[in-house]
């Protein structure tokens, strides 16, 4: 019989997992670098305010080139998954909605509506257990941090 | 010896007073409460309770803001084990093996080890202060910028040999944590680098935001959305206690965590921080099994809280021998003593003994009474995690937004720690170590203002590095473990070389 000659299976091609992150690191360093520009470098004896950053900047693309050069054999960029991102895109929009209104309407009311939205709305728990966690960690967090540690935290309408 | 005793006897009928017990309680379970919010530090209570202490006398005044420094350092832990929060940036690096500990159900000994390697620190470092603090006052009086230089890159090299992933991805996180430290004032010249139009930026980049993004924010960013929730956990009693094996691989941790803990502590600024990374990055050498570090390895629990504790027991040693503030938190217990009209200092120590060994004192009541105190409340502390999952992260998520925030009432920091967030949880979809970013956001300032004033003291010649004895050991030392980082990958060029028939052709 005839010895089979299997060739072996080419690696499947696309861009890797590192080649990506080092490209975003290149990216990064050089936006540094650009931005950078506006400040005096100095000299080798003498640095400026420049000098480091710069040098940084320069480091961190060599890091981003050593680990896109050898990022041949990580996993497929494609094939990483994704699943829990839509809910933590979620989620961070909500705390960034939060910080928008913390200093609007006031920390308790913020972290009553907060509260709410993630137990209620994305959690789906029981409407009574939601009111209670809310109201409760609002006043009790503000007692102990507003009033008994005297740290300034944003009131809203009404001084509430 | 018998002088020492005999003072420290003092020290103790001082201490032991029901007046300044109650007081030094007070000050531990505060601090510990403290310590647990990320963004309220040490430096927040103290800073809080300094008028109240006006009225106090200058013993209990001590001993209040040290109970409360101590118990900060001890609540610090207790978030970074339970839901990978650090409380504050010497807590960094117990989240990495902490957190892990809690996920694979053994957050009760995790608790308990901290607990305890933290006592056994704080308690040796209490001795030694005891014994040693004017020696080691006069040596740590001699770093100067370029031993301080060479100390921060020492800490960045040792950080290259711990990596246990990739050391190029570790190097450019540690670049990227630096490149965060640079943004707002330059201290030499003034500039305001990378504000952005920002004026909040002008003050820096806070490691409070950053921390508790990067390791909480994201955290619940990659598990809040998972497939399925974590399990809810219910431990047993007998889990609550660490077994016999734990206990046998944390005494060495805790030795040479307190050792080093120690040393850096007494060195002059906040360079105590990296007392934790260079403890963990030893303890990982120094380890038979090093790939169980990162994956709930006690060993990673034990060094680094031992380290921190003695580190805050080390930065009392300038402070009380020479009355020099090391620290924000230093000059603040001393602005608390002068307040009553003593000058801590060399002189101290003569003309008011019992307030120096009372203090010397109560810095042994107050590690027995932290011990007492959070001994018993590791397990109320891992029954938290009895709560579901979905009902904790939205109140940690509030905990965080509210912890950022106390730190300076800016919503800048709130977003700085969302963006942070995000960004961690990018990096660590793509396997990058956060911790690097941590520790060179906090060293970066440091670094960048000591190598500058090393070479304007040497006019620009940089063998000022060299010439210094201290220095130049310690660049060695640092050097030394770089290339030992680097040893795996020679290694690696061999077995290529082999695999293609190199190494047959010389037979």
């Amino acid at each position: 019989m005839p010895e089979s000659n299997e060739t072996p299976k080419a690696a499947p091609r696309g861009l890797r997992n590192d080649q990506f992150s080092g490209l975003m690191l290149i990216a990064f360093a050089l936006f540094l670098a650009w931005e950078n520009r506006a400040y005096p470098v100095g000299t080798l004896s003498e640095p400026g305010p420049g000098y480091l950053p710069l040098m940084l900047a320069i480091f961190l693309g060599s890091m981003g080139l050593i680990v896109a050069i050898a990022g041949g054999s990580s996993p497929l960029l494609s094939a990483m998954r994704w699943l829990e991102a839509r809910r933590a895109a979620l989620i961070l929009g909500l705390c960034g909605l939060a910080a928008f209104a913390l200093e609007r309407i006031g920390y308790r009311l913020t972290v009553i509506a907060v509260l709410i939205i993630l137990l209620g709305l994305v959690e789906r728990r029981r409407p009574l257990l939601v009111a209670i966690v809310s109201l409760g960690f609002a006043f009790l967090s503000y007692y102990i941090v507003g009033d008994l540690l005297l740290v300034p935290l944003p009131r809203g309408p009404w001084g509430f | 010896m018998a002088e020492t005793l005999q003072n420290l006897l003092l020290g103790f009928s001082v201490a032991l007073s029901p007046q300044i017990l109650v007081y030094a309680f007070a000050g531990c379970i505060i601090g510990t409460l403290v310590g647990m919010m990320p963004g309220l530090g040490p430096l927040a209570g103290i800073s809080l309770l300094l008028p109240a202490t006006f009225g106090l006398n200058p013993i209990i005044a001590v001993v209040l803001l040290a109970g409360v420094y101590y118990g900060a350092m001890y609540g610090g832990s207790t978030t970074s084990i339970l839901m990978r929060i650090p409380g504050e940036a010497a807590s960094v690096m117990t989240c990495v093996d902490g957190y892990a500990m809690t996920q694979n159900g053994r957050a009760g000994p995790a608790l308990a080890i901290s607990a305890i390697g933290s006592f056994v620190a704080g308690t040796l470092g209490v001795l030694a202060l005891m014994l040693l603090a004017p020696t080691l006052a006069a040596w740590a009086l001699r770093f100067g910028p370029p031993e301080y230089t060479a100390l921060l890159l020492m800490g960045f090299f040792i950080l290259a040999y711990m990596s246990g992933g990739s050391v190029p991805k570790t190097l450019a996180m540690a670049a990227l944590g630096l490149i965060f430290g640079m943004v707002g004032i330059d201290t030499m010249t003034g500039y305001t680098r990378f504000q952005f139009g920002v004026i909040e930026l002008g003050d820096g980049i806070g490691i409070v935001p950053v921390a508790v993004g990067l390791f909480g924010i994201s955290e619940i960013l990659l598990t809040a959305g998972g497939a399925e929730p974590p399990k809810v956990q219910r431990p047993k009693l007998r889990q609550l206690v660490p077994s016999a094996e734990e206990f046998r691989l944390s005494i060495g941790p805790i030795g040479r965590g307190s050792l080093l803990g120690f040393l850096i502590g007494i060195i002059p600024g906040s360079a105590h921080i990296i007392s934790s990374f260079v403890s963990y990055g030893i303890e990982r050498r120094l380890s038979k099994h090093p790939e169980r570090f990162g994956q709930g390895a006690i060993e990673g629990v034990a060094g680094p809280e031992s380290a921190n504790n003695a580190a805050a027991t080390g930065a009392f040693v300038p402070m009380m021998a020479l009355g020099i503030p090391t620290s924000p938190i230093t000059a603040v217990m001393i602005a608390a003593v002068m307040v009553h009209g003593i000058l801590p200092g060399p002189t101290m120590i003569q003309q008011q003994p019992e307030l120096f060994w009372g203090f010397v004192a109560s810095m042994y009541v107050g590690n027995v009474v932290l011990l007492i105190l959070n001994l018993p409340m590791v397990g109320l502390f891992v029954n938290l995690l009895r709560i579901p999952y979905a009902y904790l992260y939205p109140c940690i998520l509030c905990f965080c937004l509210l912890g950022v925030y106390a730190v300076a009432n800016s919503v800048v920091d709130v977003w700085i720690m969302l963006a942070m967030g995000a960004i961690g949880y990018g990096l660590r979809k793509f396997g990058y170590d956060l911790a690097p970013i941590a520790l060179g956001l906090v060293l970066a300032p440091m670094l960048e203002l000591s190598v500058r004033q090393s070479l304007a003291m040497s006019a620009g010649d940089y063998l000022i590095f060299v010439e210094r004895p201290i220095a130049a050991t310690m660049l060695g030392l640092g050097l030394l473990i770089m290339l030992l980082s680097l040893k795996p990958l020679i290694s690696k060029g061999k077995d290529w070389r082999a695999s293609v028939g190199l190494e047959s052709e010389r037979s």
